[in-house]
């Protein structure tokens, strides 16, 4: 059964000096500049494509329905995330400690997928400084792997100050702040889904 | 329930243009994202020219970008000031790619 707690009340705890909240501002400021960097790697990865002379080259290592399983449950963790939303804007506190959790738990299955798929190409004879794949590839798809992980552990403290009761008691604010930044990470996915895994890769040294 | 009752109340901060969704309306986009995703999956498995088949991806994924930006993150629905941020960055991220691709020579073999 749902904790519903009191009816939302009218904050004035929202800072700004724009009419915006400061925090939201520098949430979509800070997502922008994180479009900057994601663009640089994979602009890298893009230019290096298909420059090795030397394998393992893309086709050789990716499992297209492995990374596919991987990406719909990125995808599922995004519609977790905005359920928790929802039901924080109903002041249902249990329902949207639910959702925070399954949203961490399915980032924990894409970080581990992750990993796991890090673990075979490297058996394979992919390592970082093989050839222009492996690092172009390696520090795009980490870079990402690292955001999702300190996505993971905002949605745990998430949990952890609502369960403390440190949360105030509209809890939509940081849960929107944290959902803002969850699909970020999953907007990039979608980018590096389609441009590294889907989009075949010209033929060696061409 | 009507949808337009189930839509979620939002929370009173300045800047907030309008009423998020309704839980019913993110599990609809939830699973046409995971159709497009498996449009795409399909897409790749096709036998069909690289002329055909890159755009077609590109497209899925862009139309997979907007949903969530605009419908998750709330662009749709918010003060049209967080998209201009946002859409600042994406142009910067845009400008950069493109610069270096062409630089490098990436379009002209």
């Amino acid at each position: 059964m749902a904790d519903v707690a009191a009816p939302a009340q009218q904050h004035d705890e929202h800072q700004t000096t724009t009419g915006l909240p400061n925090t939201k501002l520098a949430m979509w400021v800070f997502l922008a500049s994180e479009c900057l960097l994601f663009g640089a790697l994979i602009s890298a990865y893009v230019l290096y494509r298909g420059r090795d002379e030397t394998g393992p080259f893309p086709s050789d290592v990716f499992d297209i329905p492995y990374t596919s399983v991987s990406s719909f449950v990125l995808l599922a963790s995004s519609l977790t995330m905005v359920l928790a939303l929802a039901a924080a804007q109903k002041l249902d506190v249990q329902r949207m400690r639910l959702w925070l959790l399954t949203t961490a738990l399915l980032g924990m299955s894409f970080v581990g997928g992750q990993v796991y798929e890090f673990t075979l190409f490297h058996e394979e004879g992919l390592a970082i400084d093989t050839n222009l794949f492996g690092t172009t590839f390696y520090t795009l798809t980490g870079f990402h792997g690292v955001h999702v992980t300190v996505g993971i552990l905002m949605l745990l403290s998430l949990v952890g100050m609502s369960i403390a009761q440190r949360l105030p008691p509209d809890a939509a604010f940081p849960v929107e702040m944290v959902g803002l930044y969850w699909h970020f990470v999953d907007i990039v996915w979608i980018v590096i889904f389609t441009v590294v895994y889907l989009i075949p890769t010209p033929a060696p040294g061409g | 329930m009507a949808e337009t009752e189930e839509r979620a109340t939002a929370p009173h901060t300045p800047g907030h243009a309008g009423s998020h969704p309704s839980a019913r309306e993110y599990v609809r986009i939830g699973l046409i994202l995971a159709v497009l995703t498996g449009l795409e999956v399909t897409a790749s498995y096709l036998d069909v020219s690289g002329a055909i088949l890159i755009p077609t991806l590109y497209v899925l994924s862009i139309i997979k970008f907007l949903l969530v930006v605009m419908w998750f993150m709330h662009l749709k629905f918010d003060d049209r000031r967080y998209s201009r941020f946002f859409v600042m960055g994406l142009a910067g991220a845009a400008t950069l790619y493109l610069i270096v691709l062409i630089s490098f020579r990436v379009f002209g073999g």
